[in-house]
């Protein structure tokens, strides 16, 4: 069930060969010494092996056996996160390693042969031009029935705020991305302050990112907003205009949260770098609890570790469990989870508005404010609402996909800005998921799905790093929308949980580390045969559908039938 | 007999890991203790617990408070009770009259003597002829042309331990028998316990040679001899000593020891090192002791996990369940297990290694006789190790438990090979500390029989399989046994897991809030259901002179099923969901039985907003009600209630 549609797919030869010929005529031809290779044998993991014709295009790194029945291997350029070449006599071995963790054996035989592959992939493979990226020479093979572009308009989902609420406005202040370079042109402001009020309070905010609008809990009217942190510095800078912003979100003598995703200590050496964080004394009406969720760069060591952890081979236990413990992965879910928890809290127990700012505010912030809305609001836990939530809360509120996403945890080269900070949100919503099984409409193939496509995709949806570039990349209209694929009703259903039931509660998860689990559909996905699993998994399916479909409508038309039969012929009722 | 019934008021209840407390009453009777919530509210049912008497491993008085005296009570299923109880003196005397009901000892103190469901003598007893030993070996294809059944043991003169039904190769005479039990620690001579008819393997079981540092013995080796000709594919026979090497070769000092090679011909000697019963009591105490712990970290919880040992402890048995499963179902070879006495360590092994091989014992009804067979016949000591009697601390171990456990680990591994799920394992654990059926009481049959179980208790096999819905694993796929008869689960550390349901199992906050496994199982039934509506209803229309369409093959005519009430349990989630419970409105009469969602809980203090008033619940859960053991049987219980109250 993980074999990804997308990037193995059983096409006619004939088709390759176009492909490959349609690829050569464009600008990759130089970068390909050797296109194909025979008698090229491909091992996986309790898969078995297959042995055929390798083919290298633009974009693709593609194994055929020219058998009509046994599948083909197409593998994404972009989806290599790192190579590795070994050599036998003349035999030689490329080992390839995926940023979706996957790891496959190619033995090509010919030393210049296997060679020119290794050479041409890692080119390939580490393309620093984005024009020459996938998403802007795939077509799609699919009807696309409703463009994902148009999907999630900031405007369409203002609309359903003002349906509850006539305290918030939608703001063009940054129409032309010059008060804020990460933010969309459009966004939710409290309806008394003024765009004047917004550049000012913007300045006093890192990277522009001056308070805005993320969620409105219907149930009470409390709001959680987002930001960057101010830039107070040593001296306690303040800004008049930044403090009316976010007090005209408290209703009359209540008092407000300030969630701060880094320690104390951490915000404080910020204040050097003339970050900070809001004072007591300037936010009365506010009161600032920390959290410590980590850095960027830290979740990326602790992903690296955390999958070096899985691949290990020694079977010792104790091995295991160390490097489980030395990666902090489940510590950082636990860290985010509690965080997010804490938000919904303020919100729905407390009664009470939250701000939620890191540094940055595109990263842990994100996270938090993201992971309440799971919480909180049920209609983030549908097919359509989890996107709606991806859309407005990570792609535009700016966090910086393309750099974050660029390498995964087998690269070689030195990080810059990699980080699984999106993952890591996938990895929480996961655990949520487990703890409430029956209350999200998609399984958690969807959670996978879009790990894979934040690190390679035939689509622009995770191109650029945020509004502003991707409009300036123009993807909406040269490349295919990922929402476009997925809303297609097989794909719909592919990714429906089955066990779904609307639940219009709040849910709490538990964060005990009992309780959280390391997400085996991701992390030991080619560790084991997952063939027993889907079976079972396809087994549980069935059981509800026999049950959903046949047999309720089977006894549904012999009630009616029935019915009928009685009301016609009175007398001869059952006594 | 003042101490056996009384009740204590307003004492309190506090949640173990979260800052949170209910107030009720504590009643103590000859059986239970139990707990009953003071009803706040009239739409929700007072939470209930039950304990009983068997499962208290300890109770602990800890220092007067403010607030009152707090009593812990530590239980044998891994419950954990933390009651404060307003007066010291109502404190002291629950304490003590616990001290007293808890340590029973002579047998007819235990609750099977006296527990009495409703039940007339003939169930009783057939419920005690449902699995039979003798026809589970000639399910294997034993006796055959190599191996027969002895009556060396029939009045337990060779080995008390052991039952009276021994089979063993046609070869090994009565001589050779006798000679070689003598040459084994405690006179448990190697047996045959499995037969692999495939390849005409046998698994046999014994305890170590009292070989010392030179001892030989000539009956033992042609014992082992006799088991390695009965078997024409393999030239040897495996012999697995399942300790570690070190602590096989200290026993040889004490004239104990293994086999040397240089003395069997033909045996291949393997040592596969299984850690012995105190480092397992220990293990699984520490391992209490870190997942008990308030406001865990993450890495305190993995670094706990690693330094516990437990998980290694639990891959052991399993890599040498499938070191035993390889031998035989591989290279065709007979393997014997033993251990120092050959009934902790070797009945692990044994009887995992059959559940590998043999799919029938991944059946409810099958995996009862493998118990039956490995534990109880071979003579397990149960009540040293499950502390039935006051006994010696150091006889104390979780052998049994560890064991579920690797089973346990196995049905993660293989979701559609098991019939049962998850939650006859902790229905077995229970009753195997329960003391509330007969099955698991005293050390080996020789006792049993003396005690007349089977004339004076119930069998808990019988109650299991009159629940057996309950206990369905609903992606158990029959056919899973033609394709994979044999299991080769994976030995990667990874695919270890804490089984968090056997030891947070009361423990409310650790949870899922909603379940897979009920809510497939709930919908199976209703299933079922539905398939008899069907056929009702077809047959109403029959009369009407209206011929169903031609019947579906699938839909096959089902008894009239009476489902068992589904247990309340933590681990089965949140009650009914809404659907079910307007499915089965409208299937049945206009039963006004809308389950209740699940409601929020916010198990985490640190969650809770410094200043803030916490967080009141609101309560839905009502699957929070007592033990289901102790609900089974509410006559008995009813009966006590009425009694008079403490007096002081």
């Amino acid at each position: 069930m993980f074999l990804c549609s997308h990037f193995i797919l059983t096409q006619p030869v004939t088709f390759l060969v176009k492909h490959q010929q349609r690829c050569q005529e464009m600008e990759f031809a130089e970068l390909i010494k050797t296109p194909r290779v025979d008698g090229v044998v491909l091992r996986r993991p309790f898969l078995p092996t297959v042995e055929g014709t390798l083919c290298l295009t633009g974009h693709h790194l593609i194994l055929s056996s020219r058998q009509d029945n046994t599948e083909e291997l197409w593998l994404l350029h972009a989806n290599i996160d790192a190579i590795e070449k070994r050599f036998v006599g003349s035999l030689g071995t490329i080992i390839v390693k995926c940023k979706d963790l996957r790891v496959i054996q190619l033995d090509i035989p010919g030393m210049e042969e296997c060679l020119n592959i290794a050479s041409s992939i890692e080119v390939l493979s580490t393309l620093d031009s984005v024009s020459l990226m996938y998403p802007f020479f795939y077509r799609p093979m699919f009807q696309v029935i409703e463009d994902g572009w148009k999907s999630f308009l900031p405007e369409d989902a203002f609309k359903d705020l003002e349906s509850m609420t006539e305290e918030w406005r939608l703001s063009d202040v940054n129409k032309d991305y010059s008060v804020c370079s990460s933010y969309p042109p459009l966004v939710a402001v409290p309806k008394d302050v003024d765009d004047d009020t917004l550049r000012k309070a913007a300045a006093f905010r890192h990277g522009g990112r001056f308070p805005v609008l993320s969620y409105y809990h219907k149930k009470n009217g409390m709001v959680m907003m987002r930001s960057g942190q101010p830039l107070t510095g040593t001296n306690g800078r303040r800004c008049k205009e930044d403090e009316k912003l976010i007090n005209a979100t408290l209703r009359a003598g209540k008092r407000g949260y300030i969630i701060d995703t880094r320690t104390v200590s951490v915000a404080q050496q910020a204040k050097a770098r003339g970050g900070g964080f809001e004072s007591e004394a300037n936010y009365p009406q506010w009161r600032r609890i920390h959290k410590a969720i980590e850095r960027s760069s830290i979740l990326q060591e602790s992903l690296i570790k955390l999958v070096e952890a899985c691949n290990d081979q020694s079977h010792s236990m104790d091995r295991w469990l160390s490097k489980l413990e030395a990666s902090n992965w489940q510590t950082h879910v636990k860290e985010i989870l509690t965080t997010a928890c804490l938000a919904a809290q303020c919100i729905d127990r407390e009664g009470a508005s939250v701000l939620v700012h890191g540094t940055e505010g595109t990263d842990s912030t994100l996270q938090v404010t993201s992971l309440a809305q799971i919480i909180l609001d049920p209609a983030c836990r549908t097919i359509q609402g989890f996107q709606a939530l991806v859309e407005r809360e990570w792609l535009q509120a700016g966090h910086p996909f393309q750099q974050r996403c660029s390498q995964s945890a087998y690269s070689n080269s030195k990080p810059r800005c990699e980080a699984p900070v999106f993952l890591l949100f996938l990895d929480c919503v996961w655990q949520i998921l487990r703890q409430f099984p029956c209350s999200f409409q998609f399984s958690q193939h969807f959670l996978v799905l879009l790990f894979e496509h934040t690190y390679a995709s035939q689509f622009g949806t995770f191109m650029g790093n945020s509004a502003s570039e991707r409009s300036k990349l123009n993807l909406s209209q040269k490349t295919v929308s990922l929402w476009s694929w997925v809303n297609r009703p097989q794909e719909v259903e592919r990714l429906s949980n089955p066990l779904y039931e609307a639940n219009c509660l709040v849910i709490w998860p538990s964060v005990a580390p009992q309780s959280l689990l390391l997400w085996e559909g991701v992390f030991l996905r080619w560790k084991r045969s997952s063939r027993c699993l889907d079976e079972a998994y396809d087994e549980m399916v069935h059981i509800i559908q026999y049950n959903n479909k046949e047999l309720q409508n089977k006894v549904n038309n012999l009630r009616r039938q029935l019915a009928q039969l009685e009301t016609e012929e009175p007398l001869l009722q059952t006594p | 007999m003042k101490y056996i019934q009384s009740s204590v008021e307003q004492v309190r209840l506090l949640e173990r890991f979260s800052n949170k407390s209910t107030s009720g009453t504590l009643h103590l009777t000859a059986t239970h203790l139990i707990f009953v919530e003071s009803n706040n509210t009239a739409t929700t049912a007072a939470q209930e617990i039950w304990i009983l008497h068997h499962h208290i491993a300890s109770v602990e008085k800890l220092s007067l408070t403010t607030s009152g005296c707090p009593l812990v009570i530590q239980c044998r299923n891994f419950r954990v009770v933390h009651f404060v109880v307003q007066r010291e003196r109502d404190c002291h005397d629950i304490y003590s009259s616990l001290l007293r009901l808890l340590r029973p000892v002579s047998y007819d103190e235990l609750y099977a003597f006296s527990y009495n469901p409703k039940q007339n003598e003939q169930q009783r007893e057939e419920g005690w002829q449902l699995i039979d030993l003798g026809a589970e070996f000639e399910r294997m294809g034993v006796p055959c042309d190599r191996w027969q059944l002895t009556d060396v043991n029939r009045d337990y003169k060779i080995c008390e331990t052991y039952p009276r039904d021994l089979y063993v190769p046609i070869t090994a005479s009565k001589p050779i028998i006798v000679g070689s039990s003598k040459f084994r620690s405690k006179g448990r001579f190697p047996v045959l316990t499995y037969f692999y008819q495939e390849k005409k393997a046998a698994v046999c079981r014994c305890s170590q040679p009292l070989s010392g540092f030179s001892a030989r013995c000539l009956e033992d080796e042609s014992m082992l001899q006799a088991i390695s000709k009965a078997n024409h594919n393999s030239r040897f026979v495996y012999v697995m000593d399942t300790r570690p090497k070190l602590n096989a070769m200290a026993n040889r000092a004490a004239g104990k020891g293994y086999e040397n090679e240089d003395n069997y011909s033909n045996i291949r000697f393997q040592f596969v090192g299984i850690e012995n019963i105190h480092v397992m009591r220990t293990s699984l105490q520490k391992l209490l002791e870190v997942v008990g712990s308030r406001f865990l970290s993450v890495n305190d919880y993995l670094l706990g996990l690693e330094s516990c040992g437990w998980l290694r402890h639990v891959k052991a048995v399993v890599d040498a369940a499938i070191f035993l499963t390889k031998a035989v179902t591989v290279e065709g070879a007979s393997v014997l297990v033993h251990c120092s006495d050959g009934w902790d360590r070797t009945a692990q092994v044994c009887s995992l290694g059959a559940l590998l091989m043999d799919p029938y014992y991944r059946t409810i009804k099958g995996f009862m006789v493998l118990i039956e067979k490995d534990w109880i016949s071979f003579g397990h000591k149960f009540a040293d190790r499950c502390d039935q009697l006051d006994g010696d601390p150091k006889e104390v171990s979780p052998v049994f438990t560890q064991f579920l456990e690797c089973v346990w680990q196995l049905t993660e591994q293989f979701p559609q090979a098991f019939e049962f799920s998850e939650w006859l394992l902790l229905q077995i654990h229970e009753h195997v500390h329960s003391c509330q059926y007969g099955n698991f009481l005293a050390n080996n049959q020789r006792r049993r029989e003396e005690l007349q179980l089977g004339d004076r208790t119930h069998s808990l096999w019988a109650f299991l399989l009159r629940e057996q819905q309950n206990y369905l694993n609903p992606a158990y796929c029959p056919t899973y046994a033609d394709t994979h008869p044999v299991l080769e689960p994976s030995t990667l550390p990874c695919h270890f897991k804490f089984w968090r349901n056997m030891y947070h199992q009361f423990d409310r906050s650790m949870h899922p809030r909603q379940s897979v496994l009920k809510n497939v199982l709930t919908l199976k039934e209703s299933n079922c259901q539905l398939e008899d509506t069907i056929k009702d209803l077809e047959t109403r229309l029959q009369k009407h002179g209206i011929s169903p369409p031609t019947p579906d093959p699938q839909a096959s005519p089902r008894d009239q099923r009476i489902l068992p009430t589904r247990p309340h349990s933590l681990i089965l989630g949140a009650p009914l969901s809404r659907k079910e419970a307007q499915r089965q409105q409208e299937e049945e009469e206009e039963e006004e039985e809308v389950g209740e969602e699940v409601t929020e809980c916010c198990s985490d203090t640190e969650r809770t907003v410094e200043g803030s008033s916490g967080t009141e619940r609101k309560e839905s859960y009502s699957d929070l009600q007592g033990t289901y053991g102790a609900k089974a049987e509410p006559a008995v219980v009813s009966l006590e209630f009425g009694v008079a109250r403490m007096t002081c």
